[in-house]
């Protein structure tokens, strides 16, 4: 066999693989689970608990779709393991509408259009989350700052930043958005 | 179809998409996402060498792993495809010889992921390493060393020449001429979606892929073909991509290997390609090296214009024949040019294939064509934006190569960016180390021919109207981000007079919905806005004579809209649309219709005439304002206007968000974006690794919509998806040299690149990009022009 230099992939050992059964808090509702203990959190949530709403990217920690809050801060689940999270608080992009209400947030990424492709949205609502709940008003650069570890290539970001500024903006009342001067689509 | 109703309810409104929501909530499902019971997983070995002939495979130990349901060699898979019938060079397993690092030669359907991992590692196949051909340079010195055994000669794949009018008689009027040479280097689409498929094979005989696929259609035919089933057989369902921008255009190894997987096993087989593999996957912009020629008045109005185009194919033909052409196709549809001769040439080396990226083929040029203006300008002694408004293309012409244009909203993009961004006032006037740059473009919307040439719609829809008023539309369209689902709805709201959320869009399965070529050369709004206005007309019709015989008002008073049909004149006089629904089905018998789109034919006759063509140009414009640090080299962009001519905004949000996003990818190729490699391998086969702009690196940015009604579009609307791409990166580069003084004939114009032109620059010597790779170009075809 010619081994491959660039295409390896690192695997664990075959059939022996050691399981656990784990009890993981997802969105309020307490699952248990008994599966490999080397099996990511992303894997379980989307694999073992059908919550395929968080996507991913990469699985190797560089492109931030995969992010879920645990404890209310973002983490990556392609790099989580779920037996280190037994009984947090995890919230994936499933449990950000209460009964079916939608958060600001996905009202206002659905009404400014932030979500083309909506591959990214996920891992950046939640991102987002994190942020609105820690610093209610933050200014544009502390937005750019919270969400630098989630690619989107399909908006350019700036309806992403609009759209975190409106739900800041409709969370607390009115005060100025900065990306409200920026003049983008002035029409016909 | 282009006909303007006095006023609209549903176009032009900024309403949300109608999956907003989905996506918002996690709801939306792509293809990873779907799981059927008794699912197997598949993995494909990949080559470890760019260029290697196969000695042998022994899938013997693989075979006998526990948890390994089967494994595939492309023995069992020996007929080629491609996306063109031109280049039906690929195979879904490699048979004798591996083109690059990561060609799949082997497959493996095992129980799980990791089980399908180590019986991949367990396949032995013995190589004969060949030369590796890296670059252009290489694979046209070696011709002994051939990748394929077609095309003209050695490893070139595709050559073309052409010349419309008589170039030299164009120079000799000029009163001045300039040479440039430029490279631009290729990148990759970079989708956050890695590309996933699953396929099914029934006890029935009859095979389902569901596939993250921007061209279902062609995917079915590449099925068709290599799996010997007849194409009623087969369905594929292209799931909403997580973002395309060409690089879900072609048939994949991938989807037939599940597919044979599948039939093999009696148990449905999924893949999800890593994000490595996707590297290898590509299909993106081909790194080209371009050369022009111009001649020009003192005044600035081309006399005659000779360019060359030298492309990186990579190992397979993809859509490279296109793309060849393209590079030549679009540059006579901006500004006049009265005499036009186009070489090119696209050569295979021994990396991942190159085809579509948004613009396709297109963006090479036009960067290299709108820096060489920006200097035929400074020499001329006038303001580029002035000399590029003085000398437009007319509208309703002809071009010297035979193109015909529509409406053309360039001139007015041009003078609202320059106006918006106060270029009079900026453009060399600002301080060392700041910079603005201005450049133009036009993108098609829309083939005019289809890939396979035949008498078929590009484009179809079928509508139907139940007795509770509910109203569905079909359509083989494929939502890539873009929104065309949406487009769908609103165009059939639009036209029966209710709203896009009593509409439900059912697209992209190949069983289900007639055929839409795919979302690819920004076809989709103007053909499926085309064929659905044609098919609700036809139900529009049935609705207004039923509610007509019941309101006793002639039909041509009759109207459409807020879930009412009413009578203009007289507007309380009206039913609403579910009564006109059960009234109509009473009529007429069960509600459903169909509506089809075929773009005009092309005028010229001359190979390589089908393409260009389009129903109609978008254009854009662009100035771009950006720092330079001259220590570094590192740019920061500061701001960017971006004016485009939409022909009509259907949905004005979505418009400005894909040119937000175009923006975007433009500044992260004219930057940072390098599909590079070293030694055969990709240097940079992680996200972490290819750069690509973030949120940090968003600057400020200003879209303006012009809007000129063009009568081939919906409601007068043109493409918005990928031409706004272009005039960004030559206007970064252009803003560059504004800043410091350094032309960078380059892209992408890294820190070091601009270090070291500064460096140059301050040792008194030219930067440049120097040679052309040696080709002798065959006789050109000479095309007498008729427009011009
Ligand atoms: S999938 Fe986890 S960071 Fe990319
Ligand atoms: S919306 Fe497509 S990647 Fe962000």
């Amino acid at each position: 066999m010619v081994p491959s230099p660039t295409l390896a992939v690192n695997i664990a050992p075959l059939r022996d693989v050691h399981k656990a059964l784990i009890r993981l808090r997802v969105n309020g509702e307490t699952h248990e689970v008994y599966v490999p203990v080397h099996k990511t959190l992303l894997e379980v949530l989307r694999e073992d608990l059908n919550l395929t709403g968080t996507k991913h990217g990469c699985e190797l920690g560089e492109c931030g779709t995969c992010t879920v809050l645990v404890d209310g801060e973002p983490v990556l689940s392609c790099l989580a393991l779920p037996i280190e999270l037994q009984d947090r608080d995890i919230v994936t992009v499933e449990g950000l509408a209460e009964r079916g209400v939608p958060h600001p947030l996905q009202v206002a990424f659905a009404e400014l259009g932030a979500a083309q492709c909506g591959y990214c949205t996920p891992g950046i609502l939640v991102a987002a989350k994190s942020l609105l709940d820690q610093n209610p008003r933050p200014t544009l650069d502390e937005i750019k700052e919270a969400l630098a570890g989630n690619l989107c290539r399909c908006t350019g970001y700036i309806k992403i930043l609009e759209a975190v500024e409106l739900a800041a903006q409709r969370m607390t009342g009115n005060w100025k958005r900065e990306t409200g001067n920026w003049g983008t689509g002035s029409g016909a | 179809m282009g006909e303007e109703k006095e006023e609209y309810s549903i176009i032009g409104r900024p309403l949300i998409k109608v999956d907003a929501m989905a996506k918002v909530t996690g709801e939306t499902k792509f293809a990873d996402d779907l799981a059927l019971p008794r699912m197997l997983h598949a993995k494909l070995l990949r080559s470890p060498h760019p260029h290697a002939r196969i000695l042998s495979i022994d899938t013997g130990p693989a075979e006998a792993l526990p948890g390994v349901h089967a494994v595939l060699t492309g023995r069992a898979l020996p007929i080629k495809f491609g996306i063109l019938p031109v280049s039906q060079d690929e195979e879904a397993l490699a048979t004798e010889k591996v083109r690059y690092v990561g060609d799949p030669v082997a497959a493996v359907a095992a129980v799980d992921e990791e089980t399908a991992e180590a019986a991949c590692r367990l396949i032995r196949v013995e190589y004969e390493v060949l030369p590796a051909l890296m670059s252009v340079g290489e694979a046209l010195a070696r011709e002994d060393v051939r990748i394929h055994d077609y095309g003209p000669r050695g490893n070139i794949h595709k050559e073309v020449a052409l010349e419309f009018g008589d170039v030299e008689e164009g120079f000799a009027q000029a009163d001045h001429v300039r040479e440039d040479v430029f490279f631009y280097e290729g990148s990759t689409h970079l989708p956050m979606e890695q590309h996933a498929a699953l396929a099914a094979h029934g006890p029935d005989g009859k095979l389902c892929l569901w596939s993250s696929t921007q061209t279902p259609h062609y995917v079915h035919r590449a099925l068709a073909k290599v799996l010997e089933l007849p194409a009623s057989h087969i369905r594929v369902i292209a799931l909403p991509n997580g973002g395309g921008f060409g690089g879900k255009s072609d048939p994949f190894s991938h989807e037939i290997v599940v597919c044979k997987l599948s039939m093999l096993t009696g148990r449905p087989v999924k893949i999800c390609l890593t994000r490595e593999e996707v590297f290898y996957a590509h299909r993106g912009r081909h790194p080209v090296t371009l050369w022009f020629k111009t001649g020009v008045t003192r005044g600035g109005a081309i006399t005659a214009m000779h360019f060359r185009s030298y492309l990186d194919g990579g190992a397979y033909g993809s859509y490279g024949v296109a793309s060849l052409y393209y590079t030549g196709a679009l540059q006579t549809v901006t500004y006049r040019v009265p005499r036009y001769k186009f070489e090119g040439v696209r050569v295979f080396t021994n990396k991942p294939p190159c085809g579509p990226k948004r613009g396709h083929g297109t963006p090479q040029p036009r960067c290299a064509l709108e820096v060489h203006l920006d200097k035929l300008a400074e020499a001329l002694g006038l303001d580029p934006s002035e000399m590029r408004r003085r000398h437009l293309v007319q509208p309703n012409s002809v071009t010297v190569n035979q193109l015909r244009i529509g409406t053309v909203g360039l001139g007015e993009c041009l003078d609202r960016v320059v106006e918006r961004s106060g270029w009079k006032a900026k453009h060399r006037k600002l301080p060392f180390g700041h910079g603005i740059g201005v450049a133009g473009s036009a993108y098609i919307s829309g083939a005019g021919l289809p890939i396979y040439w035949n008498a078929l719609p590009h484009s179809g829809v079928q509508i139907k109207i139940d007795r509770g008023g509910g109203v569905a539309v079909f359509c083989g369209s494929t939502d890539i981000g873009q929104g065309s689902d949406s487009v769908l709805a609103y165009v059939a709201a639009e036209e029966l007079g209710i709203e896009p959320e009593d509409i439900r869009v059912v697209t992209a399965d190949t069983d289900l919905t007639p055929v839409d070529l795919g979302s690819y050369s920004s076809r989709v709004t103007l053909m499926t806005g085309n064929a659905t206005i044609q098919a609700a007309r036809k139900l529009k019709a049935q609705l207004f004579e039923a509610a007509g015989e019941k309101l006793g008002v002639p039909f041509d008073r009759l109207r459409a809209a807020h879930r009412r049909i009413f009578d203009r004149d007289n507007p309380e006089a009206g039913i609403g649309f579910v009564e006109a629904a059960v009234l109509a089905e009473a009529k007429f018998g069960t509600l459903g219709a169909v509506g089809s789109y075929t773009p005009p034919k092309g005028l010229g006759k001359y190979k390589g005439a089908g393409v260009g063509p389009t129903p109609t140009y978008s254009y854009s414009a662009a100035v771009v304002e950006l720092t330079v640090d001259p220590e570094t080299g590192f740019i920061t962009v500061d701001k960017v206007w971006l004016a485009h001519d939409i022909g009509k905004a259907i949905n004005p949000l979505l418009v400005i968000g894909q040119i937000e996003g175009s923006v975007y990818m433009a500044l992260g190729e004219a930057l940072m974006e390098e599909q590079a490699f070293r030694k055969g391998v990709h240097k940079i086969p992680s996200m972490l690794e290819y750069k690509s702009p973030t949120f940090l690196e968003t600057p400020q940015m200003e879209s303006i919509l012009v809007e000129t009604l063009d009568p081939a579009g919906p409601y007068g609307a043109k493409e918005v998806g990928q031409g706004v791409l272009l005039p960004v990166v030559p206007a970064v580069l252009n803003a560059i040299y504004d800043a410091v003084g350094v032309r960078i004939d380059e892209v992408p114009a890294s820190p070091e690149k601009i270090v070291k032109a500064l460096e140059a620059q301050r040792r008194g010597r030219a930067s440049g990009n120097g040679r052309l790779p040696s080709v002798t170009f065959p006789e050109p075809t000479v095309v007498q022009p008729t427009g011009a």
